[in-house]
């Protein structure tokens, strides 16, 4: 076989496991039957077994390490590379974090054993909420939701819950700002709201006259995010409070971009009566390529009863797992969420304290203000004022200009060795790049970016193809994400079977 | 602190480059009423206290290492091969962002592409997502796609899938549209299908059915699926995903949906999580199906490239309109079960299952034999079977704890009526000896 | 761009051939410029009651989607099922083999609240300077 050609990551050989596999073969080393002689099948009723074949694929251990580990390189990853993404909170994420988890004091653990076999892990879960209550000023929370849209779709069943205690079944509006994290709308109306977007003002804050217009005894809540998908302290957001409060809508805390505050101001000071946190952001749990996350949820005392079960109580020195909840919404995963991904925040915030903590957010502050600074003399920057944790470049002159779009740009990054920034989203602001830096960056880091930031700029005057053709360096080009669509080929028995490529041709 | 890199002079550089004296200047749009506030949390740890103070607490759990564990109920102990976790601990899978870029995250598209083949090879369906959070609300997602997909507004469950996925399928739909209705079963643990039949009316999207279902029973589905097609519904199988190794494959009894908890698939029980949701769907509900797809195209110069495909679907696009408000999901829980089931193979996978099966049997046999103990869970098991006693299973489970014995699930927890009644479980990780250490302590602890 | 003078137009970029008792639907020249790449559409089911005004059909890009609305009110006789399994003749033929349906008005009055060729040409250059 020829050599593979190298690329800056990894190689181009993108053969699958079936078009390496190779019959005999076999990987994991399973015990031998225990029971040889039960004929096993002869045992169970015929129209019970299954017919077809299996047909994975056959590997050695050693060839199954070297694909794996070879994909792993064609990733850009926090560990490799900066990724300035925006609303993403991309940080480091410490590493005795995956030990501790790993501990099999936790990992061996059932979650239906009895409550006396696991008062480590209860204790580890009554710590980290009573944190989580001091950090967001919040009076209860639930750990189950597995991911911050999760814990927003709980939101939504606390807010409807609420209100019908209240003999209030009227209330079937949510109000998202238009600049708002696409989950908000998608949860509102999953749990069946009908969802109305508030406009943003010429500040990239919420339009108060418009809200005060919207906001009526139909509304269930209102969803906000602060500092805004713009990186901006809604400044207006004790008034947003009383404008909501005064109708009767309780304020919803959208907690992606909590990391621009811890320490500093807390949801639950702001007047918000239901708050979730993205663990995988704020308390830098990894994202492991798109998930496992983390989404628990606080709030304001009157809406506890209707948190999920169960609940831990502590009784002195032990922990017990409360059950009778006759108020609650019930619950919305299986057990108590993500416990391994929990414990990992719980390791944060414990190794921080809280001046830690502060530092992170005001480090996250000062690298995108000086990166905002850096930056906005030579982008258009729609709203240049100091920013929270992250800011909004608009690529729009250069895409009328020189046909070149945020997306380019992003793309072009990837070849100076950077991750893309959020692109074409916030959608208030057209041919957005949205950047967040965040705090574990160092300044030289910051400094090469802006770098490549003002030489792009450059190669858009002067040579704009190389940015509208990026990446040059990557495995590969640009994908054809219409055929993709278009033609959906979503498994390996997809692709043995399609017959519109000359697949092999490609094969290195 | 050793995680931030800023030091002293840089900060002070980049306030000055910013152009501001200090650092309270930045945040003037937050009121000052609200700035600062009071917050009481335990004081920082050095590295070294924090791996001793989580490792007391880690020893305060009893876990399948310190205890042999026959503890099942949906969080099984199965064998997972060292090249999971080394796989799944490079940093450059776990600290990698979702595949948006896709020149980027060849990577994780390759590996999450190869998930989907694969469940889609267990499970015999057309299609795989990426991942979902759960078993649970893998569920509760399907009978959501069900109920859209037919325009309906019943979803019927059976009373033996897992009371936890029903608790938050039930949760999902409360407050909503949408009605479910629950149907019985027999002493034997089979479904009731003449009342399945009485529930069957044209309002009923989709009837949701678990085998091996929670009493570990594996059910014949043949006349259940032809009830329900008949009635112009959905069938969703929610399964073991290793007792395809050896049982009917999903799409082989008629399934429109296939889901449940691949937990199983080379990943930790981890007190409930993470753990991965799968959701596998016929190609006609392909447009329905929630969260993240892979798919596979080509690039600007022709060679293979993955993607996010079909992402007009989602949140990010669609935003009020998704087919899910799904975000992140269970992507590195999705490369374990990739490199799982790669490494177990095709011959490893029937034997896996066999594995299971053999142990479940003798486990049934041995346990039944006893005086005081009875097998209630009688036909075709995978590796989990109800067994009654003469007296409380809260009782029996102390008295083997004692011996160092994880016992199986107490019924009771669930099914108050189910008294006495305790559902064990035997995986490829108990051998010979295992099993006879427990049948000895239970024969003690009954006695 | 081509915007032919035998059609009706709506302000939401669907065109209308109308002819005795029915209207054949699909979405103009510009609109599926700006949609770019068709992908994917979802259209109405035969007997369905569609409403003026009301959307009736999803149209998918990689990273968009767009309602499609009914022009006028009636019930749905026919769609174009070759859509279906290739999208993109919307941007190669979006007046030809690119109709979406076809349906039996049942207000015909509605027909005078749509727009003609030059009214509709003269929006769109409004919403090109916007």
């Amino acid at each position: 076989m020829e050599q593979s050609k190298l690329t800056t990551l990894g190689t181009q050989d993108s053969r699958l496991l079936f078009e390496r596999s190779k019959r005999g073969k076999e990987a994991a080393m399973l015990p031998e039957r225990a029971f040889p002689k039960e004929d096993l099948a002869a045992n169970i009723p015929a129209k019970l077994l299954r017919k077809s074949e299996v047909d994975f694929p056959e590997l050695s251990e050693p060839e199954l390490v070297r694909y794996f580990v070879n994909l792993s390189k064609k990733n850009f990853s926090v560990d490799t590379h900066f990724y300035p993404l925006g609303s993403c909170t991309m940080k480091y994420n410490p590493k005795i974090h995956e030990d501790v988890a790993a501990l099999s004091g936790f990992a061996c653990v059932s979650p239906l054993q009895p409550e006396e076999e696991v008062q480590g892990v209860l204790r580890i879960f009554d710590d980290l909420a009573e944190a989580l209550k001091q950090l967001t000023g919040m009076d209860a929370f639930t750990l189950q939701p597995a991911a911050g849209a999760h814990g927003e779709l709980l939101g939504m069943m606390l807010a409807r819950a609420y209100h019908a205690s209240r003999g209030e079944k009227r209330r079937n509006v949510v109000l998202v700002p238009d600049s708002s994290h696409g989950t908000n709308p998608a949860s509102a109306a999953q749990y069946g709201y009908e969802v109305v977007q508030v406009p943003s003002d010429e500040r990239g804050r919420v339009c108060l006259a418009a809200l005060e217009k919207l906001v009526s005894d139909r509304v269930a809540c209102l969803m906000l995010t602060n500092p805004n998908t713009l990186g901006l302290f809604e400044t207006d957001i004790l008034k947003i409070r009383d404008l909501a409060h005064a109708k009767g809508a309780l304020l919803y805390y959208d907690g992606a971009n909590l990391n621009a505050l811890l320490g500093t101001v807390r949801p639950g000071d702001m007047g918000f009566d239901i708050v979730h946190l993205n663990v995988h952001k704020t308390f830098t749990t990894p994202h492991g390529g798109g998930g496992p996350g983390a989404g628990p949820v606080g709030v304001v005392k009157a809406l506890e009863p209707f948190l999920p079960k169960p609940v831990v109580r502590r009784n002195g020195t032990r922990y017990h797992l409360d059950y009778d909840r006759p108020n609650s919404i019930g619950k919305i995963r299986s057990f108590f969420g993500n416990t391994g991904i929990l414990i990992r925040a719980y390791v944060y915030i414990r190794m921080l304290g809280l001046e830690g903590l502060r530092q992170a957010s005001h480090d996250a502050v000062l690298a995108a203000n000086y990166l905002r600074k850096k930056l906005s003399s030579a982008y258009l920057n729609p709203h240049n004022e100091y920013c929270m944790h992250e800011f909004v470049l608009s690529a729009r002159d250069l895409a009328a200009e020189h046909h070149v779009h945020a997306h380019d740009i992003g793309k072009r990054l990837l070849d100076y060795g950077f991750h893309a920034p959020t692109v074409h989203f916030p959608l208030v602001v057209k041919e957005a790049l949205m950047i967040e830096p965040t705090e574990t960056e160092s300044k030289e880091t910051l400094d090469a970016f802006a770098d490549a930031m003002l030489k792009i700029l450059k190669e858009i005057e002067e040579t704009p193809d190389l940015v509208r053709k990026a990446p040059h360096t990557m495995p590969i080009r640009r994908p054809n994400e219409v055929e993709a669509a278009r033609k959906p080929i979503l498994s390996s028995r997809d692709l043995k079977r399609d017959q519109s490529h000359n697949w092999s041709a490609h094969q290195p | 602190m050793s995680y931030f890199p800023l030091t002293k002079e840089d900060q002070a550089e980049m306030l000055e480059t910013i152009g501001v004296e200090h650092f309270g200047q930045l945040l003037q749009a937050i009121p000052t009423e609200i700035r600062n506030p009071k917050i009481d949390l335990p004081p920082a740890l050095s590295e070294l206290e924090a791996q001793r103070w989580f490792q007391s607490l880690a020893d305060l759990n009893a876990t399948s290492k310190t205890h042999l564990s026959f503890l099942g109920a949906g969080c099984y102990e199965h064998f997972i091969p060292s090249i999971v976790r080394h796989v799944t601990g490079r940093g450059e899978f776990y600290t990698s962002y979702t595949p948006y870029q896709p020149e980027a995250s060849q990577g994780t598209l390759q590996a999450l592409f190869e998930y989907q083949g694969l469940m889609c090879e267990l499970t015999g369906m057309d299609v795989a997502n990426g991942s979902h959070y759960d078993g649970a609300s893998a569920l509760a997602e399907s009978v959501l796609m069900g109920l859209h997909h037919t325009g309906r507004t019943k979803a019927v469950l059976c009373e033996s899938v897992h009371p936890e996925f029903r608790e938050v399928v039930k949760t999902y739909l409360t407050g909503t549209r949408f009605e479910i209705e629950t149907t019985g079963f027999h002493p034997d643990f089979r479904t009731n299908l003449e009342e399945l039949k009485k529930k069957l009316t044209a309002d009923v999207a989709c009837v949701a059915i678990q085998s091996p279902n929670f009493f570990g029973l594996v059910e014949d589905l043949t006349e259940l699926e032809t009830l329900v097609h008949q009635n112009g519904s959905l069938l969703i199988l929610v399964s073991h995903p290793l007792s395809f190794g050896f049982y009917k494959s999903a799409m082989e009894w008629g399934a429109d949906v296939a889901c449940g908890e691949a937990q199983p698939l080379g990943i930790s029980p981890s007190f409930g999580g993470p753990w991965l949701g799968y959701i596998a769907v016929t190609r006609a509900l392909v447009r329905r199906i929630p969260g993240r797809l892979a798919g596979v195209t080509t690039d600007e110069s022709g060679r293979r490239a993955f993607c996010l495909t079909l992402q007009a679907r989602e949140q990010h696009i669609r935003r009020e309109k998704a087919s899910s408000n799904i975000c992140t999901n269970q992507a590195l829980c999705a490369l374990a079960a990739a490199v799982y089931l790669a490494s177990i193979g095709k011959k490893g996978i029937r034997r896996v299952a066999e594995l299971n099966l053999e142990r479940a049997l003798y486990l049934r046999k041995a346990v039944g034999a006893l005086k005081r103990v009875e097998a209630v869970t009688t036909g075709s098991v995978f590796n989990e079977f109800v067994v009654r006693f003469e007296k409380p299973v809260s009782a029996v489970n102390a008295a083997l704890f004692e011996k160092g014995i994880i016992g199986g699930l107490d019924l009771v927890r669930y099914y108050p009526k189910l008294r006495n009644q305790m559902l064990v479980c035997a995986t490829e990780t108990k051998s010979k000896d295992d099993l006879d250490r427990f049948v000895s302590a239970l024969k003690e602890v009954t006695a | 761009m081509n915007f032919p003078s035998d059609l009706k137009y709506t302000k939401s970029h669907e065109w209308v051939r109308k002819s005795e008792g029915s209207a054949v639907v699909g979405i103009t020249d510009y609109a599926q410029h700006e949609i770019s790449d068709v992908v994917y559409i979802e259209l109405p089911k035969v007997g369905q009651k569609v409403e003026q005004g009301k959307a009736v059909s999803v149209v998918e890009s990689v990273k968009a989607a767009f309602d499609i609305y009914a022009p006028v009110s009636g019930v749905i006789k026919k769609i174009n099922t070759l859509l279906e399994s290739d999208p993109a003749l919307i941007n190669k033929d979006p007046y030809g083999k690119g109709w979406f349906f076809e349906l039996t008005p049942d207000r015909p009055e509605q027909f005078e609240s749509l727009l003609a060729r030059d009214q509709y040409e003269h929006l769109i250059k409004q919403e090109a300077k916007g």
